[in-house]
């Protein structure tokens, strides 16, 4: 279980609406996730592009950890049994791609664009993933 | 700046804000999605997530009003907003399946790849089996 944090999180998420406006504003595109991650290893329109935000990805959290904050501990908890982690790789991978869209691309942008069918879609993974927690925790499943 | 710098740089920018937000750790999203914890009286719901929705949708909304009439970008590259996505089979279907996995998990693509930064290689099994689904998808369905 982890403690609410609303300013950690609201100040979080008002530097992602930034990317994402950076990003759209400079290149045209928007910052879906999942389709730049599907794009990166099937396309090869814009491939280094995508590739270079992707690694944009995990240089953030180095910096973060290493260089804006050192003290801060990393907070990390993930389940150990890989069933879990693989089934849902591969449905995370599927599911957003059939759907056109994550967290992000869904989300954030398609929200933010005040797209109909992106908030049907978030009002769908929220619910599902309720539910997928909800049971696993009926089976005494948590992480 | 380049294309590429300026990739690099957003998903820098967008990888700071998920740390911040604490969405990296998957037991942070999966605290949010125990929505039985909202009505318990044992446990306190965090539901931080709609903090971190919430700030970036209402930071990025108003730039997408304004910029929506716009062809061009600032890089002079053709802007190219997705068409209006049909409420179809694919969508549910699709959407669905991805919140189921997200709440077996709490990983969703972005936070997934941020957490390469935490160097434990069940990130990189969850990365993986996330492109052999990618490419299943692209496989099965036109």
């Amino acid at each position: 279980m982890t403690d609410f944090t609303p300013y950690s999180a609201l100040v979080g998420g008002i530097i992602i609406g930034l990317s994402v406006v950076f990003y759209f504003f400079t290149t045209g595109r928007l910052a879906g996730i999942s389709g730049i991650f599907e794009n990166a290893i099937t396309n090869s329109v814009n491939r280094f592009s995508n590739l270079f935000f992707l690694l944009g990805l995990v240089v953030g959290p180095l910096l973060y950890y290493n260089v804006i904050a050192p003290k801060v501990s990393i907070a990390f908890n993930i389940t150990d049994s890989y069933t879990l982690i693989i089934l849902g790789g591969l449905l995370v991978g599927f599911g957003t791609r059939l759907g056109g869209g994550c967290t992000s691309g869904h989300g954030i942008c398609g929200i933010g664009r005040l797209s109909t069918s992106s908030i049907i879609a978030t009002v769908i993974f929220v619910t599902t993933g309720m539910l997928t927690v909800t049971i696993l925790q009926q089976f005494g499943i948590y992480l | 700046m380049s294309d590429k710098l300026i990739s690099l740089l957003s998903g820098i920018i967008f990888g700071i804000g998920l740390v911040i937000s604490g969405m990296t750790n998957p037991e942070k999203v999966l605290s949010f999605l125990s929505i039985s914890h909202s009505w318990s009286a044992e446990y306190k719901w965090d539901y931080s997530l709609i903090f971190v929705m919430g700030g970036a949708i209402i930071t990025a909304a108003p730039f997408f009003y304004f910029l929506k009439n716009k062809e061009v970008s600032s890089l002079g590259l053709k802007i190219s907003l997705p068409a209006k996505q049909d409420i179809d089979k694919k969508l549910v279907i699709g959407a669905s399946l991805f919140g189921v996995g997200w709440g077996l998990v709490g990983f969703c693509p972005g936070p997934a790849i941020s957490a390469i930064a935490v160097f434990d290689p069940i990130v990189l099994v969850f990365l993986v089996s996330m492109a052999v689904g990618v490419l299943v998808k692209q496989n099965i369905i036109k």
